[in-house]
């Protein structure tokens, strides 16, 4: 595309500059005020005029939240659960993907008309169901609660299934004329052209387990079973809500996906484009 | 292709299928690969959503689970509070989808324009409110938008216009929840659409300007037309996402004031954790499939037609 030097391109390429710079920092005001109000005890964030520069009680209110409520074992909890998910669901999702793609068996259309309907199904319907199970098979504030019933994610089945169909075929045709069994095939040839797609189906995952609310608040019963957004959500039913702490907390469940957003921003976006089949 | 001499003469000691085989899997291996979804799905999905049909069709009397036929629905069909939440959602629907959606338009186009500087920063101050999880952003704009000391009003005030209830207001409430939905959502379907935008071919922009199109008739008739099955998508999506609403009604308002943002989502969760009404809960269930199943089936056929 040429690029149009005229004062009224310069102009008008000022006036959309301009523009968009004002709703960016509309976007990005929430996370700076995240920053000062949990600096700042209770009283100073709602305080008139309201402080707007960042204060000097975050260690306070992190002292507050992690000796005072336990918010540690939160943390914990949210990190093993959601790095098990990435890895458990998208290994799960990935020998799916294969499976559909690279292979032609009996039943195959069936099977892949189940993961589509299932993806199209609102999950709300199973909230019911699924708590009767775990409470029957005891499972109420644990891990596996946590993990296994999303598991097999539709939206990853059918991601990797895509992703898959750009392996040659004769690639892995020449390996099985070489011998090799077919999940070393899987493992040593399939899987490391997948790098990318993993990458963001991982991202995905651990973002998705990271920030899930629902379901684990239905599951976990008892405070050293809850994730950080559980655990949020009961700091803020309290009725004499700490803000200073409460927004510290929010501060600690936001960081580390922010972190790994800016890091792996090319990823990220790959997984929200393929992601759009899911919201 | 040619085999070797000593592949041929040991072809004829071997039986024919035992050199095929060589060439391709062994049958089972693609329901092995399948096996750990097939049994989680028999599991977690297929179990509790047959379950959930026959659950709907049950009543808790005197602690047995007894079954009604159709009398859950049939109490769903009169119940004020589910057409409350029903006009709530709705209300929701058909105002944050197409605010959120043309906004995203908007962007999307700027953020292909070569007009726009710093394009790249931008786009990434844009999508960065996806990463942070719905609790996290309901609590952080309940602060904001707190009725007496929150930021906003101050800023409001401050420059001479009312405080606004945001929060305590039935109006304002769904108002609220509609920013917050829009501040979290908008940078992602701005990018699908940018990844689109970027897939349509130069030429044609180029083919236009010189037949002498106006910028507006090359929107209207070039990138529209080339956005179709993105739009398609974001529409089909979002709809499904908001007809599914429930964190960010549970975290800002709690459904309040006075039922004003009550969601169906929220009432299902109501009635099967609050009030342990689990029959009712999933009734409730499969109504929102059905309503969300009907509304995609009227978007897709809608939109697929245009698209003609």
């Amino acid at each position: 595309m040429r690029i149009d030097r005229s004062p009224e391109a310069r102009s008008a390429s000022l006036a959309v500059t301009v523009v968009i710079a004002i709703g960016a920092v509309l976007m990005l005001a929430p996370f700076y005020w995240l920053i000062v109000a949990s600096t700042h005890r209770t009283r100073d964030i709602f305080s008139n005029p309201p402080n707007l520069v960042p204060g000097d009680q975050l260690w306070v209110n992190l002292t507050n939240l992690f000796v005072g409520e336990g918010f540690g074992q939160a943390v914990l909890n949210s990190t093993l659960v959601a790095t098990l998910y990435a890895l458990l669901g998208g290994l799960v999702c990935t020998a799916a993907g294969y499976a559909f793609a690279k292979f032609r068996f009996p039943g195959q259309g069936v099977l892949f008309g189940i993961v589509l309907v299932i993806l199209a199904l609102p999950s709300q319907v199973t909230l019911v169901p699924l708590f009767q199970i775990m409470v029957q098979l005891n499972w109420l504030n644990t891990y596996q609660a946590l993990i296994l019933p999303n598991l097999a994610l539709p939206f990853g089945i059918f991601l990797m299934r895509q992703t898959m169909q750009s392996v040659p075929d004769e690639l892995i045709q020449a390996a099985r004329v070489d011998g090799a069994g077919e999940f070393r095939i899987f493992a040593q040839i399939v899987l490391p052209t997948m790098r990318p797609a993993l990458a963001a189906l991982g991202i995905f995952l651990f973002l998705a387990q990271w920030n899930d609310f629902v379901y684990p608040l239905i599951v976990l019963r008892t405070s050293d079973a809850y994730t950080v957004p559980v655990a949020l959500a009961s700091l803020q039913g309290l009725s004499d809500t700490d803000y200073g702490q409460l927004l510290a907390g929010t501060l600690v469940s936001v960081l580390p996906v922010l972190g790994l957003f800016l890091f792996l921003q090319r990823h990220f976006v790959a997984g929200i484009l393929a992601g759009a089949v899911k919201q | 292709m040619f085999f070797p001499v000593n592949q041929m003469k040991s072809s004829k000691l071997q039986p024919a299928t035992r050199r095929r085989w060589r060439g391709s899997a062994p049958r089972l291996t693609p329901y092995l690969f399948l096996l750990p979804v097939l049994v989680l799905f028999a599991g977690f999905k297929v179990y509790p959503y047959l379950y959930a049909a026959w659950l709907s069709l049950t009543k808790i009397i005197k602690g047995q689970t007894t079954f009604v036929g159709l009398g859950n629905y049939a109490r769903l069909a009169t119940d004020p509070i589910f057409y409350k939440a029903l006009s709530n959602t709705l209300i929701i629907l058909i105002t944050q989808v197409p605010l959120m959606l043309g906004l995203a338009l908007v962007l999307a186009v700027a953020f292909n324009s070569m007009l726009l500087k710093f394009r790249s920063f931008w786009r990434t101050a844009y999508f960065v409110p996806i990463v942070m999880g719905l609790v996290a952003y309901g609590i952080l704009f309940s602060t904001l938008l707190n009725n007496h000391y929150g930021l906003v009003n101050f800023l409001l005030e401050s420059v001479g216009l009312p405080r606004v209830p945001w929060l305590a207001d039935p109006l304002w409430a769904k108002v609220s929840i509609i920013i917050a939905l829009t501040w979290h959502y908008t940078g992602n379907s701005a990018v699908i659409y940018l990844a689109q935008l970027q897939s349509i071919p130069g030429e044609l922009y180029e083919a236009a300007e010189i037949d002498g199109a106006t910028t507006w008739q090359r929107f209207w008739h070039i990138t529209l037309p080339g956005l179709r099955p993105a739009i398609t998508l974001t529409v089909v999506l979002s709809t499904i996402g908001t007809l599914q609403l429930f964190d960010e009604p549970y975290v800002l308002t709690n459904g309040g004031p006075n039922n004003a943002t009550l969601t169906i989502g929220m009432y299902l969760y109501q009635n099967g954790f609050k009030y342990f009404d689990f029959g009712y809960a999933s009734a409730i269930g499969y109504v929102l499939t059905g309503i969300i199943g009907m509304i995609a089936l009227i978007q897709f056929r809608f939109l697929r037609e245009k698209q003609a």
